[in-house]
């Protein structure tokens, strides 16, 4: 049975500030629509979210013609770059903010946790705020006092209920509030990201929670996440939203798969055609950059199990002095992870011509921790030492988990912890004392 | 099963769902518990301050209109006299300052779940009915002490319009509130001319002066306010001085119901899509 039904649901933004243009906009949209009767003048000039590109209208559609139906049961991974409408769409469903066009049917009650402790007040006790909360959340108060120790149980915060909440630790608060959230009981649950706080032990707590509410109970949950783990753990279906479009749905392993590899797509192999607009100077220009495996193949992501080839190529203009070139490894945090310099050679008084080279530097297998990098290009010569040509961060590589990319794994939990997760020599242990 | 839930773009003008609202009685309870409890936590005196407020304000006005100014006050003593202007005023004027920012201080509950917004000003409208209990209750304290002391005051039967007026002024507070709060989302100058048109407001009502004073003619211009009718009334009721008139209290009552239905229908098609523009 549809527990949800999205048809045709569009939401149009304004961009920039509203300011003194607004009123002028809308009068304007008022004498079109209500005194010559035409069409609202600013609905058809929207055009594709794409938040990295300028565009030409003032108004955008963060989500377009949104169709899809939601099986009762049904736990749907929503999942899409930042700004691709999940949380438009999450907003709409949860009536925070109406459709531009279209309409949406639901069976049953629709809870959302946009963000768990909405309404909480500093001033009042854990037990009060419970009332509160749940009354926001749409419980009546017999519901609440029904359930009050079973929120309070959950919520591991006995110790401190009678206590304002502004005395509360973060993590405290947010333990209370998914509690509360966890008991509503709804048909149709709307989980945005909430899980993203929290200590390891609630989170595995409230994922399993979760997990309850869907396969036991038999209810539908709508889950928002940047997490491929946690969406991946809890979700059978999925969508990817791209730029307010539906651009894939399935299987939520296939999903995921596709969504990471669309994700590395933008600049995990990149060519410059036109040497005018490639990177570098007057004497050296970079055409080529991308990843490659062990075969020199090009690759849209490597194993923390295999050596990883950054593959380079570039034209020298005009026959110059030797140069050798480097790398520089920057996580996504911008943390600066290595520097590797071709300095095999110090001294060599060669001349290297004019023409088109190419180089792939090896990192080594299981040294770089899972996860996306970006990396950087430099020419330098050593003697003298001066640099020829340094660039910004040209790549991004990525690399997946060995464990999590094969098929299903039966032990989630297997992740290694650490900024590097290099494979180190251990001695075989030797008794020393009996 | 049937869909129970339809989102669509637009509701209908007069599409008020009341059986909403009412499924949220508990919420609206919260709310005024909430504002109850919150007001003065961690303070001091307390509640206390829902006395010394007025009764400072009073001591004020006896000072500056009374004793400076040399406004009559009816032939009444001047703290009973302020004080019953100040307690319809107080509760009018403090609904009206609360309810008129609903959407901008809300804004962060509102954005992350839904339930009928429009049980926030209404349970500010009824979590401030206490304190302007309490403050009738210093009114009544007040009005004993200047019976003791052989003051000729007497109550007569308007004073029966007593809760009559309470709503009125309930009415019209939550009614101006929730229109100044649907439209100061997108245009923030409101706010500003707002605060200060209150502050004005209150020398147009016949607070620190009686109606009395005027001509029959400019007491007609007065009682456009639909505020006046009702503190004259209070007065009157409660002192049998005063001016009172049926015709201006409809007119008052009118302009409430009016108010309120306008009021709730552009709060309404606000609701649905403020989050985009506030």
């Amino acid at each position: 049975m549809t527990a949800i039904e999205f048809n045709n649901i569009s939401k149009q933004y304004r961009l920039g500030l509203v300011s003194t243009q607004t009123l002028s906009h809308d009068l304007n949209r008022w004498w079109k629509m209500n005194v010559q009767g035409k069409e609202d003048p600013y609905l058809k000039i929207g055009e594709v979210n794409d938040r990295a590109h300028k565009g030409v209208s003032d108004y955008v559609w963060a989500l377009k013609d949104i169709n899809f139906k939601v099986e009762q049961g049904d736990v749907l991974g929503i999942i899409g770059k930042n700004g691709a409408g999940k949380s438009t769409l999450l907003k709409i469903l949860s009536k925070v903010t109406a459709p531009t066009t279209g309409t949406i049917k639901a069976r049953g009650r629709i809870a959302s946790l946009l963000e768990v402790g909405t309404g909480f007040h500093p001033e009042m006790t854990g037990r009060e705020n419970i009332y509160l909360n749940g009354a926001i959340m749409g419980m009546t108060k017999a519901e609440i006092t029904r359930k009050l120790d079973e929120i309070v149980d959950f919520s591991g915060v006995e110790r401190y209920i009678d206590t304002p909440v502004k005395r509360y630790s973060s993590g405290m608060t947010v333990r209370l509030g998914f509690a509360i959230a966890a008991h509503l009981d709804p048909e149709i649950l709307v989980v945005d990201e909430v899980l993203a706080v929290g200590d390891a032990e609630f989170q595995k707590k409230a994922i399993g929670k979760m997990q309850d509410v869907s396969k036991g109970e038999g209810r539908t949950v709508l889950f928002v996440s940047h997490n491929m783990g946690s969406v991946g753990d809890l979700c059978n279906n999925a969508i990817i939203l791209s730029n307010g479009l539906i651009s894939n749905r399935g299987n939520v392993k296939e999903i995921i798969d596709l969504y990471l590899s669309s994700v590395n797509n933008i600049e995990l192999s990149r060519t410059w055609n036109d040497i005018e607009c490639a990177p570098g100077n007057n004497i050296i220009k970079i055409k080529r950059v991308c990843s490659v495996d062990s075969q020199k193949k090009p690759v849209l992501y490597s194993l923390t199990s295999e050596k990883i080839g950054i593959y380079i190529e570039y034209e020298v203009l005009k026959n110059t002095s030797y140069f050798t070139h480097g790398i520089n490894v920057y996580t996504t945090s911008d943390l600066h992870l290595l520097s590797s310099h071709d300095n095999n050679v110090y001294q060599n008084d060669s001349i290297i011509e004019k023409g088109v080279y190419k180089t792939v530097v090896w990192i080594p297998s299981n040294l770089l921790q899972s996860g996306d990098y970006l990396v950087s290009f430099a020419f330098m010569r050593y003697n003298p030492f001066n640099v020829l040509l340094t660039t910004d961060n040209l790549l991004r590589i990525q690399i997946v988990d060995t464990k999590k990319s094969l098929s299903r794994p039966e032990n989630v939990n297997e992740y290694i912890p650490g900024l590097i997760r290099p494979k180190l020599l251990w001695d075989e242990r030797i008794i020393i004392n009996q | 099963m049937e869909y129970t839930t339809v989102i669509k773009p637009k509701n209908k003008l007069f599409e008020v769902d009341l059986k909403e609202i009412w499924q949220y009685r508990d919420l609206f309870s919260m709310f005024v518990k909430r504002d109850i409890i919150t007001q003065y936590k961690q303070t001091i005196l307390g509640p206390t301050w829902f006395f010394i407020q007025p009764a400072l304000t009073t001591i004020m006005y006896m000072v500056v209109f009374g004793g400076i100014a040399k406004i009559p006050t009816d032939g009444l003593p001047q703290p009973m006299f302020y004080l019953a202007g100040i307690v319809c005023w107080q509760y009018f004027a403090d609904c009206l300052n609360k309810t008129s920012n609903t959407f901008t201080v809300n804004q962060g509950i509102f954005g992350k779940v839904y339930f009928p917004r429009l049980i926030v000003p209404m349970s500010v409208i009824a979590s401030n009915l206490m304190r302007m209990g309490i403050q009738l209750l210093l009114f009544i304290v007040v009005y004993i002490y200047y019976l003791i002391i052989g003051v000729q005051v007497a109550p007569n039967v308007y004073v029966l319009l007593l809760p009559l007026l309470v709503i009125m002024l309930a009415g019209l507070s939550l009614g101006f509130g929730i229109i100044i709060s649907s439209m100061t989302t997108k245009y923030r100058d409101l706010t500003i001319l707002f605060s200060f048109i209150v502050q004005l407001w209150m020398y147009a009502t016949p607070i620190i002066y009686p109606l009395s004073t005027m001509s029959p003619e400019k007491q007609w211009i007065m009682a456009i306010n639909p505020v006046t009718s009702i503190v004259e009334t209070f007065r009157y009721g409660t002192m049998g001085v005063g001016t009172f008139s049926w015709g201006m209290l409809a007119y008052s009552f009118g302009f409430m119901v009016v108010l309120l239905v306008i009021g709730i229908v552009v709060f309404n098609k606000v609701q649905r899509s403020f989050m985009d523009t506030v």
